[in-house]
């Protein structure tokens, strides 16, 4: 029992579970088509790339994996969660096309601007709406999803405007290699790669990670103690947004074109359930930036598993906000009261017999 | 004394109805050459928002303890899809159908209001992961778009046209316009007037307060915080459900992408109306002007014809963004005066 308990106790116990439950899904439904029994795990190279489901599922997973960086770092610092990520991610991609295009321009195979401005101001904006989102938590005590909700609309309909109501498609093989291949390799899961050892590169050199997670158990506390906590929120907004804005600038060049009606759609209940699944409180405090990323591979993996057995991406939301309410009402106090008390009762009982 | 009663939260509320008559009062100078300014421009801004009346009202009752619903939209969308799947395809009685609506409407406020207030789940979590699963449950019901044609009494009830007695006139061509109202502004204003009279007359309504005012003095006071909760995301849900059925009189059809952003209109609307993001302060009354205020935006846009239709949503979007900064100046002033 206290083994088990030990194993339960483990931070990356839960984001390691569902993948393992993921796995096996996958075994079974291959076995029971009559395929070879690992095929999901077989990776070869065909045409000179990686090809495989595995290879797949990391390479979706990338902008999950690069915004639940983001999520993780304002779920830990506000208590709160920023449902615009999927909207800027959009915004960010209808910048970078219109720029690349130029206004008013459907398709195009030339460039209007170099490569390199087009990108750096789509993702120099999505800064600005992280700014946005911070100012408005930190200095103004907005609640966090208030605040985000009205980029959460607003950055779509911003989007919009910026390319007329059009479809604007970037043919260029230059803006096609962040959704590409790099050498063998998917771009996206380099760019992923890349991201994630940054962050954690920083919050484990410098001691922001440790500030974070103190303004995030105790705002007032970490205030009297030293911290300008306002600054410390605000800036996980703006990486937040950096985030959202290289992850939009990855799904817009997977599709070389941005639709701002569904670039990023949905994406922010795929972060926030990363995070929750990474074992992470949404009640703000500490944090674990491993589990959030393999969150994120694992509801890759869950939708992948979904499509494989045939659910529309229509109705794969429903499905996963089950898995969101489950994870979410484990993790909750009172669950988790009433689970102690029930053991406790079995132990008098255990006794008493 | 007198001073102090003209509190913060009236003043909002005047602001927003100097906004509303400002606005209005342009939309008609600028566009009087389009009929803008006849009685029926009006109705129809109560025609089209109907819904979103009920909806409103149901959101400022969850606002008020503090809490929010974001699950709105997407549970429209399901409504709208299960009304005209089943009276196209399965063939139903228009009433059970409705009855069925509003069933699902009070199970999914069942579910949600227990998540928040049993299991202490941040709301916008739960009602989140509502809004997602209403959306895919409208896919799995169907996912063409289906228009309501042939149930008979549906139909009919949609085309009522209930004439007023008064603001009658006579149109370019010579024919007398009589202004009329359809069914669901009945439904609509009923609705309004009910919460309005629970809010202030009703246990319930005063509990609703007391919990979003302070969570902690509440309990103290004896008051079951947890079904309070529970009972304010029931009403909600049944509120909203009522709004689909509206909705649903209006558009007579279901799509997967139905009432996208629904939530968003509710939410601003409430919050333009005065009522607090942190609970315990709001007023029925403000969400019905913030719903004109609404619907007079994208009226606008539409009545300019060269506007893209985003740009009522990003209207809506700033004007949210100017009263919560409103709001929370006037926090910071009352924080300071204490």
């Amino acid at each position: 029992m206290s083994k088990i308990k030990k194993i339960t106790g483990q931070p990356l116990f839960l984001p390691i579970f569902c993948m393992l439950l993921v796995m096996a899904v996958n075994i079974f439904y291959d076995l029971g088509s009559g395929r070879f029994a690992f095929n999901f795990f077989t990776v070869s190279i065909r045409n000179g790339v990686l090809y495989g489901r595995l290879i797949d599922i990391l390479n979706r997973g990338s902008e999950i994996a690069i915004l639940a960086i983001g999520m993780t770092l304002v779920v830990s610092a506000s208590a709160g969660t920023d449902i615009s990520v999927g909207s800027v991610m959009s915004l960010t991609a209808s910048l970078c096309c219109m720029l690349l295009a130029g206004y008013g321009v459907a398709s195009t195979n030339t460039l209007a601007v170099p490569l390199i401005v087009g990108v750096l101001a789509g993702i120099l904006l999505a800064c600005v709406c992280g700014a946005f989102n911070g100012f408005l938590v930190a200095y103004l005590n907005v609640q966090p999803m208030v605040a985000t909700l009205i980029l959460f609309s607003a950055a779509r309909a911003i989007g919009l405007l910026l390319c007329n109501n059009l479809i604007v498609y970037v043919r260029n093989d230059a803006f096609k290699f962040f959704g590409g291949y790099l050498g063998f390799i998917p771009t996206p899961i380099v760019i992923a790669a890349i991201c994630i050892a940054v962050v954690s590169l920083v919050l484990k050199r410098t001691a922001l990670g440790m500030y974070i997670q103190s303004v995030g158990i105790n705002k007032d506390a970490s205030r009297i103690a030293g911290l300008n906590s306002e600054k410390i929120i605000f800036l996980c907004y703006i990486v937040c947004g950096l985030m959202a804005g290289i992850a939009g600038i990855v799904a817009s060049s997977r599709i070389s074109s941005a639709d701002s009606n569904n670039i990023g759609l949905n994406y922010e209940l795929d972060a926030i359930l990363a995070v929750a699944l990474g074992g992470n409180s949404l009640g703000g405090g500490k944090f674990n930036l491993a589990g959030s990323i393999i969150g994120a591979y694992t509801i890759q993996a869950i939708t992948t598993t979904l499509f494989a057995l045939g659910v529309s991406s229509d109705q794969a939301p429903v499905y996963k906000a089950i898995i969101v309410i489950i994870i979410v009402a484990i993790q909750a106090p009172p669950f988790n009261a009433w689970v102690k008390r029930l053991s406790a009762k079995k132990a008098l009982a255990k006794g008493g017999a | 004394m007198k001073n102090k009663k003209i509190s913060s939260n009236t003043i909002l509320l005047f602001i927003t109805i100097a906004l509303f008559v400002v606005m209005y009062a342009a939309g008609c100078i600028v566009y009087s050459a389009k009929g803008f300014s006849h009685l029926q421009t009006f109705l129809n801004i109560l025609i089209n928002n109907a819904g979103l009346l009920c909806v409103a009202c149901g959101m400022t009752c969850v606002m008020l303890t503090g809490g929010i619903d974001i699950s709105v939209g997407s549970l429209i969308a399901m409504d709208c899809m299960l009304l005209s799947v089943g009276m196209e395809r399965w063939h139903m009685n228009a009433i059970a159908l409705c009855v069925l609506v509003l069933v699902i409407g009070i199970v999914f406020g069942l579910v949600q209001g227990f998540c928040i207030g049993y299991l202490e789940i941040q709301p916008f979590i739960v009602t989140m992961a509502g809004m997602f699963f209403g959306r895919g449950m409208t896919a799995v019901i169907c996912t063409d778009q289906v228009s309501i044609s042939s149930n008979k009494l549906f139909v009919a009830l949609a085309n009522m046209k209930i004439p007023l007695p008064f603001g009658a006139y006579t149109s370019r061509r010579g024919i007398v316009q009589v202004p009329y109202i359809r069914i669901s502004v009945v439904i609509a204003l009923v609705v309004l007037v009910v919460i309005f009279l629970m809010l202030r007359y009703t246990k319930f309504g005063r509990n609703l307060y007391a919990v979003g005012g302070n969570e902690t003095s509440a309990t103290m006071m004896g008051l079951n915080v947890k079904k309070t909760k529970l009972k304010a995301y029931v009403l909600s849900s049944f509120l909203c459900s009522i709004g689909g059925i509206c909705y649903c009189l209006n558009t007579m059809s279901g799509s997967v992408q139905q009432a996208k952003g629904l939530e968003m209109n509710a939410i601003s609307s409430a919050v333009i109306g005065g009522t607090l993001l942190t609970g315990g302060v709001g007023n029925v009354i403000g969400s019905f002007f913030g719903v004109l205020i609404n619907g007079t935006i994208s009226t606008l846009v539409k009545t300019n014809g060269k506007l893209l239709s985003s740009w009522s949503n990003i209207a809506v979007a700033a004007l949210l963004c100017f009263f919560i900064v409103l709001q929370s100046i006037f926090a910071k002033i009352k924080n300071s005066k204490n």
